[in-house]
């Protein structure tokens, strides 16, 4: 378990000169920061993918890197997500660690094969001769009014697969130590990116990442633990002011790596507020909160109040933006799993 | 195109015994399936030159291949360890026990075009390096005309045209994919004529001719070392034998055809040549038959002492940094195996 960032606005420790002082950044502007940072900090590391070059990618998340670090290293690529991871496999092979972007959550249907069959197994199959260090950095998740596979949340789909690490920010000082750290790990990293957040503008201070491993408590509480990562993390918290209205100290776990899962994080804030609600925008059947539910009822069955309830999006492909409000767990639907938690009465 | 005339027979004479020795290999590892020492293996018999001549052209301390499940004749060709290349068939490991790092030889791959896309990926990577003295280091990429069809395949060509990457994709056109022969893969029957399409040229060789193999890649490699970007070499040869030790021809393919390919056998063609052009004599093929002989027994020797891996192993390498939850996993799968 992370330890919570107190305030991330307070001047770093220490008083030397060179410590960057805090800034307010979007989480564009967050990711822009750390992808730089990357560049600078390894010379091998390359940004590909669709637009990602001159245009600075749909989302502007790769803005101005083209012209600050030539078109060798960050370059746009055919209009091919299998290409793209593909190549990513073969130039990992030749010493570099590509950062790849995905250019919607939608659009790594068409890598699955290289991204599971290939990223996911090379080091396994050349017994650790051949590592994956490949960011694969994927807008992610459903709140923008997207067209039909724009909107996807595939990280049960990931998850399940060994040889991959699955990570996703909250906010932008999030953001920007997660990227900073998937992109100079060994092994390969989905990064999806919450792209209903990416405009929010919150605090980032780039000298005090705070612990970046595992779960991080978002906002104590002791009545109950709201489980989400992504967008559904800003959402909770909202959920946990309304609740504290009528007097329920709602805790927060921002899961940030979604693989692993901090099983010990969880179960150390569950055991304490003995109720678990998992908010996520995936379909529900088969989703992350099932995972969840087992992990805390192995390690906190005793001291469950109740089952671990799953506030999520429907067994329904994404629906089109008129509906997506009913389909994301809006505050009332995630207000009514919290009722559902705290009134149950054991039979 | 056409073989090119050898100046002596030093050359040529190392293609025979290598070819030898592939034969010797391939047709051993179908009599170990058989004898219960492997559990499967994928048998090259007939696609030799196209493996030996290829293979034998490239520099494998700079350049990189990136094999399918049946290169098992470009592995000898440039000197993979034949117990450690059999141990993906030997089901010790699906990779292979060789070093792909160090031997330039990726490892073995299942799905067909799969790696096609890795292979462009590396000589990218070889552009951005900057070329040496001698120019681009090359990838080599080998798949069938049952691959041309993957889509992987078409990206593949389309990103290497594009990035002018130094990548030569061989295409070992055998006439089927399992059961599927070529005109129902590629309309036209020629995976050569798809290069220009993607803006690239291609070579069209006799892929039973070691020679002409050889000499195809050779240029191939010039093209690609002085950045001329991809280029496409589809070697025309024949699967004589089944797909796999689990398949059987006869439920596709008629005994005839096969017996025809026959006729065209690359030992047999290289054999003749050396005898027409250079007199070798008997001595010289019953020596590499009988080299070949003795290295697939020592082959077999190696095997048949090749015990499992240590089931730890299945932990050790899904990533560089391993999670908790794995390591758990390992530690729970060490003490409930101990009690068994």
């Amino acid at each position: 378990m992370s330890e919570t960032l107190s305030n991330p606005l307070s001047p770093a420790a220490g008083d030397g000169p060179a410590a960057p002082a805090p800034l307010t950044l979007s989480m564009q502007g967050a990711l822009n920061r750390a992808l730089g940072e990357v560049l600078e900090d390894n010379p091998k590391a390359l940004i590909f993918g669709e637009d990602v070059g001159r245009l600075g990618g749909v989302f502007r998340i790769t803005d101005g890197l083209q012209a600050r670090f030539g078109a060798e290293r960050v370059f746009d690529t055919p209009l091919a997500e299998s290409g793209i991871l593909g190549m990513s496999v073969g130039l990992a092979m030749a010493g570099f660690h590509p950062i790849p972007e995905v250019q919607f959550d939608g659009f790594a249907y068409p890598a699955v094969n290289q991204i599971v069959s290939q990223i996911g197994r090379m080091n396994y199959r050349s017994r650790g001769a051949l590592p994956m260090p490949v960011t694969l950095r994927v807008p992610s998740f459903g709140g923008i009014r997207a067209p039909e596979l724009h909107g996807e949340s595939l990280e049960s789909l990931f998850v399940h697969v060994p040889g991959l690490k699955v990570v996703s920010p909250a906010d932008p000082h999030q953001a920007y130590h997660l990227l900073r750290l998937a992109g100079s790990m060994p092994d390969p990293v989905i990064f999806m990116e919450p792209k209903a957040r990416y405009w929010q503008k919150g605090p980032v201070d780039p000298a005090d990442a705070g612990a970046l491993e595992g779960a991080r408590i978002a906002r104590p509480g002791r009545h109950l633990t709201l489980i989400a990562w992504g967008a559904m993390v800003a959402r909770c918290l909202q959920v946990a002011e309304l609740a504290a209205e009528d007097g329920i100290e709602v805790e927060v776990l921002d899961l940030r790596w979604l693989s692993p899962i901090d099983a010990d994080g969880l179960a150390e804030s569950v055991s304490r507020t003995r109720r678990a609600v998992v908010v996520h925008e995936a379909p529900r059947s088969s989703g992350l909160g099932a995972e969840i539910a087992a992990l805390v009822t192995e390690r906190c069955f005793n001291t469950l109040k109740a089952p671990v309830e799953r506030v999520t999006g429907f067994d329904v492909p994404y629906p089109s933006g008129d509906l997506e409000d009913e389909y994301i767990p809006n505050i009332d639907r995630i207000l009514f799993g919290i009722q559902r938690v705290l009134e149950h009465r054991r039979g | 195109m056409e073989s090119p005339t050898p100046a002596d027979p030093s050359e040529l004479e190392e293609l025979y015994r290598l070819l030898a020795a592939v034969r010797q290999l391939d047709t051993a590892a179908v009599r170990w399936q058989r004898q219960g020492i492997i559990p499967g293996y994928a048998p090259l018999l007939g696609q030799e030159a196209a493996q030996v001549g290829s293979g034998y052209a490239v520099d494998p301390a700079r350049d990189f291949l990136f094999p399918t499940y049946r290169e098992l004749g470009v592995a000898r060709a440039v000197g993979v360890d034949m117990v450690e290349y059999m141990a993906t068939h030997k089901a010790t490991w699906h990779g292979g026990l060789y070093n792909p790092a160090t031997t330039h030889f990726a490892p073995i791959q299942a799905v067909v075009g799969g790696s096609v896309l890795h292979a462009v990926g590396w000589a990218h990577g070889q552009r951005l390096a900057g070329p040496g003295e001698d120019g681009y280091n090359v990838a080599l990429s080998y798949f069938g005309d049952g691959a041309s069809s993957q889509g992987d395949v078409h990206e593949a060509m389309n990103f290497a045209a594009v990035m002018k990457a130094p990548v030569i994709f061989f295409v070992q056109n055998n006439g089927w994919a399992i059961s599927v022969p070529t005109e129902r893969q590629v309309a036209g029957g020629s995976v050569a004529a798809r290069a220009a399409g993607y803006g690239m040229p291609s070579l069209s060789v006799d892929g039973n001719d070691v020679t002409a193999v050889l000499e195809a890649t050779r240029q191939a490699l010039a093209h690609c070392r002085n950045g001329g970007g991809p280029i496409l070499i589809e070697a025309r040869t024949y699967r004589l034998g089944p797909h796999s030790t689990s398949d059987d021809p006869g439920r596709y393919r008629s005994l005839d055809e096969e017996q025809a390919a026959r006729r065209s056998d690359p030992l047999a063609a290289c054999e003749a040549l050396l005898r027409t052009r250079f007199g070798t004599p008997d001595s010289f093929f019953a020596g590499a038959l009988a080299a070949g002989e003795a290295e697939a027994e020592a082959v077999r020797q190696g095997l048949e002492g090749l015990g499992p891996r240590p089931g730890s192993e299945m932990f050790d390498f899904v990533f560089q940094e391993p999670t908790p939850a794995l390591k758990a996993q390992a530690a729970a799968w060490r003490t409930e195996s101990e009690h068994v």
